[in-house]
């Protein structure tokens, strides 16, 4: 099969990839956390400023004009990326985090009750924990947790069990952060809204690895970053369905959100703005649209294609060091390649491989509870983007090989 | 291969990350101290056996990377026969060297801890050689709850 992606191209678009470091070519494996950016989004920021900026939805001024053309014109970008219904349905927040608690306190604290329960699994991210217990806190709700197996899947019997006549809404990672299991999400989905259950999913991951279509999907809320998407850190995205949307009280009181407002009472904006109270992130958000361009120049089903490639290859390759523990071995897998080695810590790979000029992550990759399923206290986690190479990953195993040499 | 990071990595680390010193659980010990470090996960019980304010014998248990099990088995060995404010003091010196705030430190103040003070050219792994001492610290103040990096 030929891959209509040309990775030398890609990578030329990607200033950062020509730096050395400690005198070494950068290979760049740590984009699960963040990935890099390319020319046409750095471009786009500083054009914004150069020429367009000013404070959007305020002015009559041509500067104004200007910039909200670009800033609500990213959003329509993102709805067609996503192929959300409405532009009504795209809310900018400052990523994944603050979407998720967003809805935990919008839809959250006037949908759920003491005795309530949220469902979420064992392999989320502490964003998908975290707001929920607070949420749990406040309302006297209960979080439950669909256990996953030792390839790092979610058991779908057990999840399905767990859903009960007191579940009131389903939270669910598309693809985990630290094994890269894609969940069956369009089943949980459906599964769901068989008893009536709204489903968030947390796309984070997920996003710059293949097309996405909520529609398809038939979430009630999908949330994403921008940052692990090559485009901005500052800039995320919520997705909600209108009706929701509608029905949620706004999340926090400023300018821009209100239609009018009086020391009496105050008339909230219409969707999408009732959830974007003040100046918001107007250049990220740019930046935003720009990479979106930028990947769909690309084709995310060639990016998806290219990339199973590369995983493939890097899991052919570390299955053959001795000592090496892969971590996450999902049949239905994205491009994260999380492993452990015998009487190495992760954090010793991390800074062993940092000196050959590989980056990798080491640590619970803010997952504390998925590494307690495997009984270690962290991992090291090679996370593949569009701009690697096979030839990136032999320069990774002949690292690790190298260290388990060193080590001894 | 890996040249750059011999000042981190000295043949002294390794030996005591792959036999640790002192690597036990101490029966009825005086002061028993849970170190963690929530930036990468490791965990490590620290025991200390006490007469009057002599330290008679110290040991631990948990994982942790090379330069924290090292770090935590040169310090159970230095500190044995070392009073309270001996070891308090042992640990300011040690402190300082890797955090690199003295420069021109005598090593020798140190003693065979002067193989860790290659850590103050990595920021990201200072904690994990302090780990042990904040937990030895919290143990000589008597604090029972357990302690963290962050």
């Amino acid at each position: 099969m030929t891959i209509a992606l040309d990775v030398n191209r890609i990578r030329a678009d990607f200033p950062i990839l020509a730096e050395k470091i400690r005198n070494k070519p950068l290979v760049y494996l740590d984009n699960a956390a963040s990935c890099q950016k390319p020319q046409a989004v750095i471009d786009s920021i500083v054009h914004l400023y150069s020429h367009d900026y000013a404070n959007v939805h305020r002015g009559v001024h041509t500067l104004s004009v200007r910039s909200t053309d670009k800033f609500e014109g990213a959003r329509a970008k993102v709805k067609d990326f996503i192929n959300a219904a409405s532009e009504k349905e795209i809310i900018f927040v400052r990523g994944a985090t603050e979407a998720i608690n967003l809805v935990a306190q919008s839809y959250g604290r006037t949908h759920i009750q003491a005795g309530d329960e949220i469902l979420i699994t064992a392999m989320e991210h502490h964003s998908n924990i975290v707001p929920w217990q607070i949420l749990c806190q406040q309302t006297g709700a209960i979080l439950k947790v669909a256990p996953i197996n030792l390839q790092g899947e979610l058991i779908y019997d057990e999840f399905e069990k767990l859903i009960s006549d007191k579940t009131r809404l389903v939270s669910v990672v598309h693809m985990s952060n630290a094994l890269g299991t894609i969940n069956p999400v369009k089943r949980i989905v459906a599964a769901a809204h068989a008893k009536g259950i709204p489903v968030l999913l947390d796309g984070a991951q997920a996003i710059p690895h293949m097309a996405v279509d909520v529609q398809d999907l038939d979430c009630d809320f999908y949330v994403f970053s921008g940052h692990k998407l090559y485009a901005p850190s500052g800039i995320g995205v919520l997705y909600g369905k209108q009706a929701l949307l509608e029905a949620m009280p706004p999340y926090q009181g400023g300018g821009d959100m209100i239609r009018k407002v009086t020391f009496e009472e105050t008339e909230y904006n219409v969707l999408p703005y009732k959830f974007e109270a003040g100046t918001p992130n107007i250049a990220d958000v740019v930046g935003l649209g720009a990479a979106i361009d930028y990947l769909n120049a690309i084709g995310m089903n060639n990016i998806a294609a290219y990339e199973a490639e590369l995983l493939d290859y890097a899991t052919t390759k570390a299955r053959q060091i001795k000592g090496l523990r892969i971590i996450g071995e999902a049949e239905h897998k994205g491009a994260i390649l999380a492993f452990v080695l015998d009487r190495i810590h992760p954090h010793d790979i991390g800074t062993m491989l940092d000196s050959l000029g590989i980056a990798v992550r080491a640590g619970h990759h803010c997952a504390m509870p998925v590494m307690d399923v495997f009984k270690i206290p962290a991992t090291a986690r090679a996370s593949f983007a569009m701009y690697n190479t096979k030839e990136e990953i032999d320069v990774l195993m002949k690292g690790i090989e190298s260290l388990i040499e060193v080590f001894g | 291969m890996f040249d750059d990071l011999r000042d981190l990595y000295q043949e002294v680390i390794f030996d005591h990350n792959r036999n640790p010193r002192n690597f036990r659980v101490m029966e009825s010990p005086d002061r028993k101290v849970e170190g963690f470090n929530p930036l990468c996960g490791d965990r490590l019980t620290l025991y200390l056996k006490m007469d009057g304010d002599t330290i008679t014998d110290a040991s631990f248990q948990g994982s942790g990377c090379a330069i924290s099990t090292a770090s935590v088995s040169l310090m159970t060995e230095i500190v044995k026969g070392k009073t309270e404010q001996e070891a308090e003091d042992l640990f300011k010196k040690f402190h300082e060297m890797t955090t690199g705030k003295d420069e021109q430190m005598n090593l020798e103040a140190v003693g065979k801890l002067a193989v860790l003070a290659g850590v103050r050219e990595y920021p990201a792994r200072v904690k994990c050689a302090t780990l042990a001492w904040h937990t030895l610290d919290a143990a000589l103040k008597n604090e029972q709850k357990s302690i963290s990096t962050e």
